[in-house]
């Protein structure tokens, strides 16, 4: 009874759920065979196949320094933001001080914030101070936007770590600094490595600040890849966002597999 | 492990003389208007084994943590080893701790749990590894080194966490109602296992606990907390068989309660109730220091008691009663009698398995020496 009333139930389910899930990955899908065409413009479906603008990708000269520029920003922002998050993580969860909730506030503000506004606010202070297309300048202001993650990540792990550990490791003689070394962030570890991946992917695929602060002497990928698709409309941009996607989705399943890793209790 | 000279049944009095390990002078401390510890003074003895045995919210627990290190006092001072520790971090008070929920470090083995104290103090890496091993055959657990906290059960891991609390030697052991989460049987074998080892290394121990039974079997002191004060301190057959407050009678063991009021005359002190009164021994009543005419409690143990048949005659140098046998239990090492008095209150004897005549329902006179009632102030009258 209750069976046969179920069925239709669950196939509209269903069918509600696929719909909504080509919804979410069709422009992935279509970007990935549009980069193996062989058109000369940016087109879908593809005429035929062909490897030229992989080929393109790998040898344009816009192609390969924005790559090598939007690795480095992203290194160096996922190491830079790793340790303030993680500090600012442990201040914020352990600490006792005044403006704690304020403070918690001001350094989660960036997932809040639009983008455009913090993107307009750091190009107005950037020319000032001349730092506009430089490396540190970018990775300035991408440890901005990718320092909350870190202290998301991170504040989770110390919250749900027993605190008796920390006061066991004193009571046996171990000062703060060794305490914090020897147990705290062994047992957080996890929630650091998952928040300097998302660091990581935060710079990777920024688009909207890097426009505002890169020069045509220093552009990430997302920048390059946004000018050809105006003015060029080649496939090679397709041929690009698929080696962004391949990194993105390889990162991303990585940090959940670090997340999934129960923390040891 | 050296230095074992067997001091803890040296100071199984408390009477030891010389300098104590542990030392509480008018300990407080405030959360706001609440004080959770309220004038502790306490004098602990080397090699002793003290419980701290109180209500949850006695404030045992805080005077623990702050002993500890973990929570400032708002006032007082602690001494360790005739140190004062009072404004000292944890990690320089050198005292052992071992927590309720064990706080092994999870990703570290049992060895290097144990080790690490010893690191801390870096030893060479030759005597840390010669004390690990030491250690684990102390608690009986030699072949558990490598194992990870999780691959051990509860008991073994309280072990481990006893082992990693005595192997750097420390001036005093603190141990937070360490056996609370294992099962009944678990518990009483590792009560007697906790207090041979800590014997065994002449640790002074502060142990506290809500259990009065596992107080009694393993302390040579116990205190009790009350309101964040110490309601009474001394050995178990003190606390016992001598307890000042009605509190302490309620709290340690089984008690029979008569409320009342103490008077005396020309032939010596009563206690005065509806249709009755009893004798009070001169030694209780210089030890209760109550009133004549207040309100008072003479507390007798049930073992005490004795059920007699309601014809048979009072002996010198007793008191007695009339009660109705409600129930007779057979406990197996004794009989339990649960009486009711004319009044309606509750009686309880416990008796040797002897055979009885005695029948549910029947009237009969319950008697008892008079040195074996103690007499205590009665605040809620």
């Amino acid at each position: 009874m209750t069976e046969s009333w179920r069925r239709p139930h669950r196939l509209l389910l269903m069918a509600m759920g696929g719909l909504t899930v080509l919804f979410l990955v069709a422009p992935t899908l279509i970007v990935v065979p549009m980069g193996f065409s062989s058109s000369n413009i940016l087109a879908f479906p593809p005429p035929g196949w062909s490897l030229e603008w992989y080929e393109q990708a790998f040898t344009s000269k816009a192609w390969t320094s924005g790559l090598v520029n939007s690795v480095q920003v992203a290194v160096v922002t996922a190491v830079v933001a790793t340790i303030l998050g993680t500090l600012a993580a442990l201040g914020l969860t352990r600490g006792r001080f005044p403006g704690r909730g304020a403070l918690n506030t001001v350094i989660l503000s960036p997932l809040i914030v639009p983008t455009i506004i913090i993107a307009i606010g750091m190009f107005s202070l950037y020319v000032r101070w001349k730092i506009t297309g430089s490396l540190l300048g970018l990775v300035v202001a991408h440890t901005a936007l990718a320092v909350p993650f870190v202290v998301v990540t991170v504040s989770t792990s110390l919250r749900t770590m027993d605190r008796n550990l920390e006061l066991a490791a004193q009571n046996l003689g171990a000062d703060p600094v060794r305490t914090f070394r020897r147990i705290t962030l062994p047992l957080v570890m996890p929630g650091v490595f998952a928040g300097a991946l998302f660091a990581f992917l935060t710079s990777w695929d920024e688009v909207v600040t890097s426009i505002f602060l890169t020069t045509t002497k220093f552009r990430t990928l997302p920048v390059v890849m946004w000018e050809q698709v105006r003015e060029v409309v080649d496939p090679s941009v397709a041929a690009v966002a698929t080696l962004v996607l391949v990194v993105t989705t390889t990162v991303l399943a990585l940090a959940f597999v670090v997340r999934r890793q129960a923390p040891v209790t | 492990m050296s230095g074992s000279q067997g001091a803890g049944s040296e100071s199984a009095t408390g009477l030891a003389p010389g300098r104590p390990a542990l030392a509480l002078r008018a300990l407080t401390k405030r959360f706001g208007d609440v004080a959770a510890v309220d004038g502790v003074d306490l004098e602990v003895m080397p090699g002793e084994f003290i419980t701290l045995l109180g209500p949850s919210g006695s404030g045992k627990t805080t005077t623990l943590r702050i002993i500890a290190g973990f929570t400032a006092q708002t006032s007082g001072t602690i001494d360790i080893d005739g140190l004062d520790m009072s404004n000292v971090p944890p990690y320089r008070r050198d005292v052992g701790m071992v927590f309720q929920n064990y706080a092994l470090f999870p990703h570290m083995t049992a060895a290097e749990n144990i080790a690490f104290p010893l690191e801390m103090r870096n030893a060479g890496k030759a005597e840390i590894k010669r004390r690990v091993a030491e250690a684990l055959q102390l608690v009986q657990l030699p072949y558990h080194g490598d194992r990870y906290p999780r691959q051990l059960s509860g008991g073994q891991q309280q072990r481990i966490a006893l082992a990693r609390a005595i192997v750097f030697r420390p001036r005093l052991l603190l141990m937070d109602e360490p056996l609370g989460a294992l099962d009944k049987k678990l518990r009483e074998s590792l009560e007697l296992e906790i207090l041979h080892i800590s014997r065994q290394v002449g640790a002074t121990v502060v142990y506290v606990t809500h259990d009065q039974e596992e107080a009694l079997v393993m302390s040579d002191r116990i205190a009790i907390f009350r309101d964040g004060r110490i309601e009474q301190a001394g050995t178990g057959e003190d606390l016992y068989d001598r307890p000042a407050s009605l509190f302490v009678a309620d709290f340690i063991g089984e008690s029979n309660i008569l409320r009342g009021r103490f008077t005396r005359d020309g032939t010596g002190g009563w206690l005065v109730r509806e249709g009755w009164r009893g004798r009070i021994s001169p030694a209780a009543m210089a030890g209760a220091g109550v009133e004549d005419g207040a309100a008072a409690a003479l507390v007798v143990r049930p073992e005490r008691l004795e059920v007699r048949s309601a014809d048979e005659p009072d002996r010198e140098g007793e008191n007695s009663m009339a009660a109705t046998i409600r129930d007779i239990l057979f406990l197996g090492s004794l009989r339990k009698y649960e009486l009711v008095l004319p009044t309606g209150e509750p009686l309880v004897v416990r008796s040797p398995i002897e055979p009885t005549s005695h029948r549910p329902g029947e009237a009969v006179r319950v008697a008892w020496a008079v040195e074996r009632g103690v007499l205590v102030a009665d605040p809620a009258a």
